[in-house]
C-alpha cells in the first residue's frame, strides 16, 4: 500500500518534472503502468489533491466537534490557496471567520480560546509569516501547562501554516522555518508528505492535546493527488514511517522534500544502492526508535530538508542518532539541505536541496567508501547550465 | 504668459478657464514655472491638527510632470502585469496602478534628504525617488541590472542615494524602522524626515502602535502614511479595523485624511505633515486611495469587491484622470498633445523593458554575497564538512 502510494507519487514527480520542476498547479498526467499497479491496491476513496484533503479534514473536524473554530487572514473567502474553501458558507461566519492581518493577534487569540476548551485552527498564510507570533508560540502556547502547573493548557490550539519552495516564491514565500519551533519542548511540530497523510496527520494535530504547528508543503497543494478515504480517520503523531525499504542506506526527511528523496532513490537503485526512505512526520518529539532500528540496519544515514542546514532539523536527528549507534556508522551522517544562505529569489534551483544533490552524496560514499563534493553538483533539470556550475565552482 | 495667477479663494473658480487663454489658441506645452494655485479636491479632515490650506501653489511645469510621472508609472505597471503572465517576472508582484498620486504628490514636496521607507508594492515609489525605468524592469526579471542587483525582485526596491530604505516584504514590518530613521534624523540635526508608508491592511498589525508610541515618545520627525486602498488583501478594511478612520487611530498622535487620488491634497499634506514633525513630532496621514489590481499577481481583486466599484473609481476618482483635466482646463496643453506624452512614455517603458532582457542574471556566486559583510562570510562546506571548505564571498 504504501509503496504504491510512493511509487504513484513519484510517477508524478517524474511526469511533472517535464514541464516544470518546480510549479504550483501541474496536474497529475499519469504514467499508466504505475497507475495500474496502483489501482489495485487502493483504498475506496477519492482521488484528491493536498489542498482538498486538508479541505476535507476541517470540515469533518469543524462537523465532528462544534467547538471548534477556523480563522485567519482570508480564510472565510477560501484562503489564498484554497484550503478553506465552503467552510465558512457550511459552518457560518462565527465559526470559520477572517482576522485582520496580525499574526502575533491571531496565534494569541487562538491561544485564548483553546485555553477555553476549544478547537481553535489558525491559519497563519504563509510560513515566512509566523515571525511575528514567534512570542506568543514559543512564550504563551509552549509554556502555558508547565507555568500553571496543569492547571491551564492551549492543547486544542493548531497552526496551519504553508511553508517550502514553490520554484519562483522569493524571499518572504518560501522559507522552512520548522526548526525554530523543534527547540521549543511544549509544542508539536508536523509536516505531511501528502494528502493522504495530510488530512489524517491534520486531524490528529486538531485533536491532540498539545498545541501544534502544522506545516502544509504548499509546493503539494495541487501537484500531489492521491486516493484519500473520505471517512473520518486520524493517523498517529509522533509515529515515523518507512515509505520504502532498502539495506545500504537510510534516508529521512518530511513533508514535500520526501518526493524528491524518492526520486533519488530510485536513480540509487539504478545503480545498485538500496535505500530505506523514512518519513518523520513528526518533527518534535520526534521517532528516534524507527530511525534508529533503521539506522542500524544499514549503517548510515542521510537527512535531506529545504532549511538551511545549519541548526536545521537535520542537526539534531544527526546528533542523535550517533549518540545511539555510533559503532554502527559506517560513515559520518549526511546532510543534504538547503545553503546557509536567506531564500534566494534567482537562484533557488541552486539553493535547494535536489535529487541530484541528494544522489551524489550516497553515491559517492557506496562507491568510494568516502564523502565528497556534492553541494555543488547542479541538477541538469534545474534549469542551470554547466557554465553557471563552472562559475559557481570557479569562486573556492 | 498664457496664464494669469489665479488667486481666487472660493472653490469651484479654479477649474474655470483662465481668461487670458482664449488668445493663444496654438502654443507650445507650458514649461513655464511660473505660479499657479490649484484647489485639492475635497477638505481634509483632521485629528488634533489644524488643516493646512487648500489652495496648492504649483506651476504648469509641475501639473506637467506630474501628468507625465504618474502615466509613466500606470504604464509601468500595466507592463510588469504582462510580463509577469508571460513568466519573465517571477515571485510576487504588487501593483501600484490607481495609487500613483501618492508616490508623486509626496516627492512634490519633500527632498531626497528625507527618507522613504515602504511595504513590498514599491515600484512606484522608487521611480518617485529618481530611480530608472531599466532598473525597475531588470529588478523586476532578476537581472544585475536591477535596482538590487537582482537578488531582490518586486517586493525589495532600495536607492541609497537618495534615501529610499526600500520595499519590505513582511506587512507593518517597515514602520518601526521609520522610527529609527527618523531617529538618526533628529539626531544629526538634518532638517529631514522619515515618511514610513503601510496599507490600511498592516494598520492593525501591533508593531504599528509601538511605532506610534516610540515616535510620539521622543517627538521623532516622523511621518506616519496609510496608504489606505480599502483592502487588506482580500479583506475589506471594515472587516478588518474596528475603526477604519486610520488618520485617527494615533490617538495621541495627530492626523490628516487626505484624497489620495489628488495629487495636489498629497503634496499639500506632506509639505504640511514634513513641517509639523520638524517641529513637534509625529503625525499621521491617511491617503485615501485605491488600487485597481488585486492584491498581487495571484489576486484577480475582483472576487471581494464589484467590477462596477472598481470602474466607478476609475471615471471618478483616477489621479491620471484628474491631472488630465485640470492641464486641459488651465489649457497648459491640449489632449492631443497629452495622448502624444502617453505614447512617448509608452515607448519609454517598452525600450526599458527590451534593455532589462538584454541584462544578464546575476552570477550565480552572487548566492552567497551579502549573508554577512564581506569577509566575514558563510563557511561553506562538503557534506562531511572537512573535504571542502571555503569561505564565500
Amino acid at each position: 500500500m504504501v509503496m504504491a502510494t510512493s511509487l504513484r507519487r513519484c510517477g508524478r514527480r517524474l511526469v511533472s518534472s517535464v514541464f516544470n520542476n518546480r510549479e504550483f498547479s501541474t496536474t497529475f498526467q499519469g504514467n499508466k503502468a504505475i497507475q495500474q499497479q496502483h489501482e489495485q491496491l487502493q483504498e475506496t476513496g477519492k482521488s484528491l489533491n493536498l489542498c482538498s484533503a486538508i479541505n476535507q479534514a476541517l470540515h469533518i473536524a469543524l462537523e465532528t466537534d462544534p467547538r471548534s473554530y477556523v480563522f485567519g487572514e482570508d480564510v472565510s473567502f477560501g484562503g489564498v490557496f484554497r484550503c478553506t474553501t465552503g467552510l465558512a458558507e457550511k459552518f457560518g461566519k462565527k465559526r470559520v471567520f477572517n482576522t485582520p492581518l496580525c499574526e502575533q493577534g491571531i496565534v494569541g487569540f487562538g491561544i485564548g480560546l483553546a485555553a477555553m476548551d476549544n478547537r481553535a485552527i489558525a491559519e497563519i498564510q504563509f510560513a515566512d509569516y509566523i515571525f511575528p507570533a514567534f512570542d506568543q508560540i514559543v512564550n504563551e502556547a509552549a509554556k502555558f501547562r508547565y507555568r500553571s502547573g496543569n492547571q491551564f493548557n492551549c492543547g486544542g490550539l493548531t497552526i496551519r501554516t504553508p511553508y517550502g519552495a514553490v520554484g519562483h516564491g522569493g524571499h518572504y514565500h518560501s522559507q522552512s522555518p520548522e526548526a525554530f519551533f523543534c527547540h521549543v519542548p511544549g509544542i508539536k511540530v508536523v509536516v505531511p508528505r501528502s494528502p493522504r497523510e495530510a488530512k489524517g496527520l491534520l486531524l490528529s494535530c486538531i485533536r491532540d492535546t498539545n498545541p501544534v504547528i502544522f506545516f502544509e508543503p504548499k509546493w503539494l497543494y495541487r501537484l500531489a493527488v492521491e486516493e484519500v478515504p473520505e471517512h473520518d480517520y486520524m493517523l498517529p503523531l509522533s509515529e515515523a514511517e518507512v515509505i520504502r525499504e532498502g539495506s545500504d542506506i537510510t534516508l529521512v526527511g518530511w513533508g514535500a522534500q520526501l518526493s524528491i528523496m524518492e526520486q533519488a532513490c530510485f536513480d540509487a537503485e539504478k545503480e545498485g544502492i538500496s535505500c530505506e526512505l523514512i518519513d518523520l512526520k513528526t518533527l518534535i518529539p520526534w521517532d528516534k526508535e524507527t530511525v534508529e532500528a533503521s539506522v542500524r540496519k544499514t549503517g548510515k544515514l542521510l537527512i535531506s530538508h529545504e532549511a538551511p542546514v545549519t541548526g536545521g532539523f537535520g542537526a539534531e536527528i544527526s546528533a542523535s542518532i550517533v549518540e545511539r549507534c555510533f559503532l554502527r556508522l559506517e560513515a559520518p551522517v549526511a546532510r543534504i539541505c538547503g545553503l546557509d544562505t536567506p531564500f534566494p529569489l534567482v537562484f533557488e534551483p541552486f539553493y535547494v536541496p535536489t535529487k541530484n544533490k541528494v544522489n551524489s552524496c550516497y553515491g559517492n560514499l557506496t562507491l568510494d567508501g568516502k564523502w565528497v563534493i556534492c553541494w555543488w553538483c547542479l541538477d541538469a533539470d534545474s534549469g542551470c547550465d554547466q557554465s553557471n556550475s563552472k562559475l559557481l565552482v570557479r569562486d573556492w | 504668459m498664457a496664464l494669469s495667477h489665479l488667486k481666487s479663494s472660493s472653490s469651484g473658480s479654479n477649474f474655470l478657464r483662465p481668461l487670458a487663454t482664449a488668445f493663444s489658441l496654438r502654443r507650445p506645452i507650458s514649461t513655464s514655472t511660473d505660479p499657479l494655485t490649484i484647489e485639492t479636491s475635497i477638505p481634509f479632515t483632521t485629528h488634533r491638527c489644524d488643516p493646512p490650506s487648500r489652495t496648492v501653489d504649483t506651476s504648469p511645469q509641475e501639473l506637467l510632470s506630474f501628468f507625465r510621472d504618474m502615466a509613466t508609472m500606470r504604464r509601468m505597471e500595466i507592463a510588469a502585469d504582462s510580463l509577469y503572465k508571460a513568466k519573465l517576472i517571477r515571485g510576487f508582484c504588487h501593483l501600484y496602478d490607481g495609487q500613483e498620486a501618492v508616490a508623486v504628490g509626496m516627492e512634490a514636496a519633500i527632498t531626497k534628504k528625507d527618507s522613504i521607507i515602504t511595504a513590498y508594492r514599491d515600484h512606484c515609489t522608487f521611480l518617485g525617488r529618481g530611480g530608472t525605468l531599466l532598473e525597475i524592469f531588470s529588478e523586476l526579471m532578476g537581472r544585475q541590472g536591477g535596482c538590487s542587483s537582482g537578488k531582490g525582485g518586486s517586493m525589495h526596491f532600495y536607492k541609497k542615494n537618495s534615501g529610499f530604505y526600500g520595499g519590505h516584504g513582511i506587512v507593518g514590518a517597515q514602520v518601526p524602522l521609520g522610527c529609527g530613521l527618523a531617529f538618526a534624523h533628529k539626531y544629526n540635526k538634518d532638517d529631514a524626515v522619515a515618511f514610513a508608508l503601510y496599507g490600511d491592511g498592516a494598520a492593525n498589525q501591533g508593531q504599528l502602535f509601538e511605532a506610534l508610541n516610540i515616535s510620539a515618545l521622543w517627538d521623532l520627525p516622523i511621518i506616519l502614511v496609510c496608504e489606505n486602498n480599502h483592502y487588506g488583501m482580500g479583506t475589506a478594511e471594515w472587516r478588518a479595523a474596528k475603526s477604519p478612520a486610520y488618520y485617527k487611530r494615533g490617538d495621541y498622535v495627530p492626523g490628516l485624511k487626505v484624497d489620495g487620488m489628488d495629487a495636489f491634497a498629497v503634496k499639500q499634506a506632506c509639505k504640511f505633515a514634513k513641517e509639523h514633525a520638524l517641529k513637534s513630532g509625529p503625525i499621521i496621514l491617511e491617503m485615501d486611495t485605491y488600487r485597481y489590481h488585486g492584491h498581487s499577481m495571484s489576486d484577480p481583486g475582483s472576487t471581494y469587491r464589484t467590477r462596477d466599484e472598481i470602474s466607478g473609481v476609475r471615471q471618478e476618482r483616477d489621479p491620471i484622470e484628474r491631472i488630465r483635466k485640470l492641464i486641459v482646463t488651465h489649457d497648459l496643453a491640449t489632449e492631443k498633445e497629452l495622448k502624444d506624452i502617453e505614447k512617448e512614455v509608452r515607448k519609454q517603458v517598452d525600450e526599458a523593458i527590451a534593455q532589462a532582457k538584454e541584462s544578464p542574471m546575476p552570477e550565480p556566486s552572487e548566492l552567497f554575497t551579502n549573508v554577512y559583510a564581506k569577509g566575514m562570510g558563510v563557511e561553506a562546506y562538503g557534506a562531511d564538512r572537512k573535504e571542502v571548505r571555503a569561505v564565500l564571498p
